[in-house]
């Protein structure tokens, strides 16, 4: 069997043939397999979801326990069988949870990454690589310009700020799973050990990782703290920062922790006082080496930027092509 | 290098004033020379550097990246420098340690045209992104950080506690890197320089509230035209010329016209305009001229520079600023006479005996190039700065229209949640519309002249009417009448309703008055001073 018969494009998204399952379906289906909890690809409805364990706990928070007629949660590494194919889920190292679904078949290999970053973060199991024949890859930094600073030296920026500012608050926009969990774990790793204050559509979410095992520090809702909060650090949603509700804040430095923070342009557009280049998907580095890495002939590209590493993957004798799914981006679209 | 590029990556992010005045003052504080002089003189646009045009810039980075990718991604950021800046590659060998901002500078300056993208690709092999797109700004001219030269000088000020005013006189004598004035900034010697040519701090008028007038015998003032175009200082001595902006900033390349005029020795007060035969263009017609560094023989044909001159400073090398107004007054008129200068003429005086005389010609005021009238003590002498009581404005009252509210825009920094920046318009009669039908057409944008609490109205009332969305530009229903403010109304062919507004300010919200009721772009078009 050939690596490329394992997957093919439906509108529905992408199915598996010989598991007779979608992975990272677009609407709902008989059986989905999600690599993770973000929204363009984990959506509710289906009747069957398959996932690791986080994942599923995660997709249970955001749409309810009824969201989906039965959850199988797969811890990763632990091959399965489902039809003709052997399934398993490898840990992709872009939130927690996250899992690029290993298709095997006929001989044959093929790897969805799902999003995945090679960078280290607290919050999640690293990426493993997988080798294989045929490589779906995310491309959303997918341009030779995006190259992802460590995490650590822009907590430092940050912390720089909020220590010379000492009168305003800092006011992060960050999404709500993944990169607001990141953000606060690499806080504490950096020392910072005060309460963290959340924008309502935070909680939720940060409440799930802490049950899950990743620990967060202290953590309060803001509500009507008003001259408290100077000094202090509050996420939010990015599009909460630009609007009514940060009104509450005392003078707040607004901050967006996001891979397109390195584009000044995109920052200054939306009035980011403070820009944090902090992403969850890889940048153009990780990308090409995690390509390499995988030795895969064939290489279908998702997510953003494909025609970039399209090109590179022809320059390297790789089959590659794009693959238009529709809706994806989402976590990141800013 | 490193602390340069942080501090233009944080000013150019940071909207508050406050703020980059802290930065600057850091910065200025705790950099070494030569470093600072030369981060001083490109921030204040004195830096003179080696232009490299795009195509060289473009030309290095495609040695070391695929061109492909490398249009990909110039395409996806928009500006050249910043793409360089990011796209550059990681050397194959680690480089030197990163150059400081002296030795980038002066390499640069040092370079033949030929060494240029050599010496390119090895600065930006030894530097990081932020430092790159610094380093190409640098060439490229135009830092765009927010930063003005008088704002960077006064950060020098705060932070060592000198006169801006003394700062800003010998700034024109000396030259990046500015080691002198650092050194004089912290505790040395008052830097040695010609001043003949330097820049004499202005001074400035205190808006006149009807109350005074009570208090203000007509006898002690004298009264003439606020002209509408753009006070500046010409000032000539035999080491030459030199024409400063009201901030000090130095006007000369746009205005060569002037410049090749100044044929005398002195230094004069007065207003810029734009004038034909004498008499004063649209203001417009000189802010075309404003921004130019190098201006064509058309626009200098057709635009030429004229100064209407208020007050003399120096006559030939004698100070006369201490001299009682109506004294430097008369030796104006007698200094004009002797040297009958070319693009130069008197702002006459104006003859009154009473206040209510001198309020009727004001509120007849309406020829182009009259923003109002100016009242001066005839005893002051020229005092730098704003002091109450010699100089006062007396501006025209502005004209006002009610016009409808058609797009919001979300402001920045301290407003960025608010719907503060508007475009309103005036009824119309629609070409496509039936006989009678009337649409709106655009005739000004205002971000101010509402109080922080008619902020929060119009911000609430544009949530919920919003109609449209044009990226960060919302429609709102055509519901919510405005007074406007300004000071004029102008012909202007680009805009489509064929007017635009002269600084116009939300007077008013409207909330009584239906739509349909609000003015139309031909009362408004009345309203705008007679061409020719
Ligand atoms: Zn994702
Ligand atoms: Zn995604």
């Amino acid at each position: 069997m050939k690596a490329t018969e394992l997957l093919e494009l439906r509108p529905q998204g992408l199915w598996c043939p010989p598991a007779g399952a979608f992975i990272d379906p677009v609407r709902p289906v008989d059986r989905a397999i999600v690599t993770h909890g973000h929204g363009d690809h984990c959506r509710p409805g289906s009747r069957a979801l398959l996932a690791t364990p986080e994942t599923v706990a995660i997709a249970e928070a955001r749409y309810g326990r009824t969201a989906f007629a039965a959850t199988q949660a797969i811890p990763a590494g632990r091959p399965m069988r489902l039809g003709d194919a052997t399934i398993t889920l490898v840990p992709a190292g872009h939130v927690l949870g996250s899992a690029q679904v290993v298709v095997e078949a006929g001989g044959a290999r093929a790897v969805v990454s799902g999003d995945y970053k090679r960078a280290a973060d607290p919050t999640c199991a690293p990426f493993e690589p997988v080798p294989c024949d045929l490589f779906v890859t995310e491309a959303t930094f997918g341009l030779p310009v995006f190259r992802h600073p460590p995490v650590q030296d822009e907590i430092a920026r940050l912390l720089a700020s909020v220590r010379a500012q000492p009168e305003r608050c800092h006011a992060i926009g960050a999404y709500a799973l993944g990169k607001a969990q990141r953000m606060i774990a690499e806080l504490r790793r950096a020392g910072w050990d005060r309460t963290i204050y959340l924008h309502g559509a935070l909680v939720g979410l940060c409440t799930v990782y802490g049950r899950l095992g990743i620990p967060l520090g202290p953590l309060e809702t803001v509500r009507g703290q008003g001259a408290e909060l100077k000094g202090e650090i509050v996420l939010g949603p990015p599009s909460a920062l630009n609007d009514r509700w940060a009104r509450r804040l005392p003078d707040p430095v607004i901050c967006a922790a996001s891979g397109w923070m390195r584009v000044r342009q995109r920052a200054k557009q939306r009035g980011v006082e403070l820009p944090l280049v902090v992403s969850d998907h890889a940048d153009w580095d990780e990308l090409t080496a995690t390509i390499t890495e995988t030795g895969a002939q064939t290489v279908w590209v998702t997510h953003g930027a494909e025609e970039a590493l399209c090109l590179w993957c022809a320059d390297q004798g790789l089959d590659a092509r794009p693959l238009a799914l529709a809706g994806r981006g989402e976590e990141e679209a800013m | 290098m490193r602390a340069f590029a942080d501090l233009l990556e944080t000013l150019v992010h940071t909207p508050r004033r406050t703020r980059k005045l802290a930065l600057l003052r850091a910065y200025f504080r705790a950099t070494p020379d030569p470093d600072r002089g030369y981060a001083l003189a490109a921030l204040a646009g004195t830096l003179e550097m080696p232009s490299l045009t795009p195509s060289v810039i473009r030309g290095v980075a495609q040695a070391r990246v695929d061109p492909r990718l490398f249009a990909l991604s110039h395409d996806f950021v928009g500006d050249l420098a910043e793409t360089v800046a990011l796209i550059w590659p990681d050397p194959p060998t680690p480089p030197g340690p990163p150059p400081g901002l002296s030795e980038t500078v002066e390499r640069l300056r040092a370079a033949s045209r030929a060494a240029r993208p050599g010496l390119l690709d090895e600065l930006f092999d030894r530097l990081d992104p932020s430092a790159r797109f610094a380093l190409i700004k640098l060439c490229a001219g135009g830092m765009r950080v927010g930063v003005s030269a008088r704002l960077a000088r006064t950060a020098l000020a705060e932070e060592f506690g000198r006169p801006l005013s003394r700062i800003e006189e010998l700034w024109f004598a000396l030259s990046p890197p500015y080691a002198d004035l650092f050194a004089w900034l912290e505790g040395g010697e008052e830097p040695e320089a010609d001043l003949s040519l330097a820049f004499r701090p202005m001074m400035l008028a205190n808006p006149l509230e009807p109350e005074r007038f009570e208090t203000l015998a007509p006898a002690d003032h004298i009264a003439e035209i606020k002209w509408d175009g753009v006070r500046v200082q010409a000032a000539a001595t035999r080491a030459g010329r030199r024409l400063y902006s009201r901030a000090g900033e130095d006007l000369a390349p746009a205005f060569p016209d002037i410049l090749a005029a100044m044929d005398w020795q002195g230094c004069v007060d007065g207003e810029l305009l734009v004038a034909i035969d004498g008499a004063p263009r649209p203001f417009a017609e000189l802010q075309a001229r404003l921004g130019r560094k190098r201006v064509t023989a058309k626009m200098l044909a057709e635009a030429p520079a004229h100064i209407r001159a208020y007050d003399l400073l120096h006559d030939g090398e004698r100070d006369l600023r201490a001299l009682p107004l109506a004294e430097r007054r008369a030796r104006l008129a007698a200094w004009i006479e002797t040297h009958a200068p070319a693009r130069l003429d008197l702002s006459p005086e104006i003859r009154f005996e009473t206040w209510d005389q001198l309020a009727a010609l004001r509120d007849a005021q309406r020829a182009e190039g009259q923003e109002g009238l100016m009242v001066k003590r005839r005893d002051a002498p020229y005092a730098a700065g704003r002091p109450i009581g010699p100089w006062w404005k007396w501006k025209r009252d502005p004209l006002s229209a009610d016009c409808v509210l058609m797009y919001a825009q979300r402001g920045h920094g301290r407003r960025s949640s608010y719907y503060s920046d508007f475009t309103f318009g005036a009824w119309e009669p629609d070409p496509e519309g039936p006989p009678g039908a009337e649409r709106l057409a655009p005739v000004g944008k205002a971000y101010s002249g509402f109080t922080d609490a008619e902020l929060v109205e119009l911000d609430r009332w544009v949530r919920a009417h919003m109609t449209q969305r044009f990226g960060p530009v919302r429609a709102v229903e055509q519901a919510l009448v405005v007074e406007v403010a300004f000071d004029a109304v102008q012909i202007s062919r680009r805009h489509r309703s064929g007017v635009a507004m002269r600084f116009p300010r939300i007077k008013r919200i409207r909330w009584d008055k239906p739509a349909d009721e609000a003015d139309r772009v031909e009362t408004l078009r009345a309203l705008a001073a007679p061409q020719g």
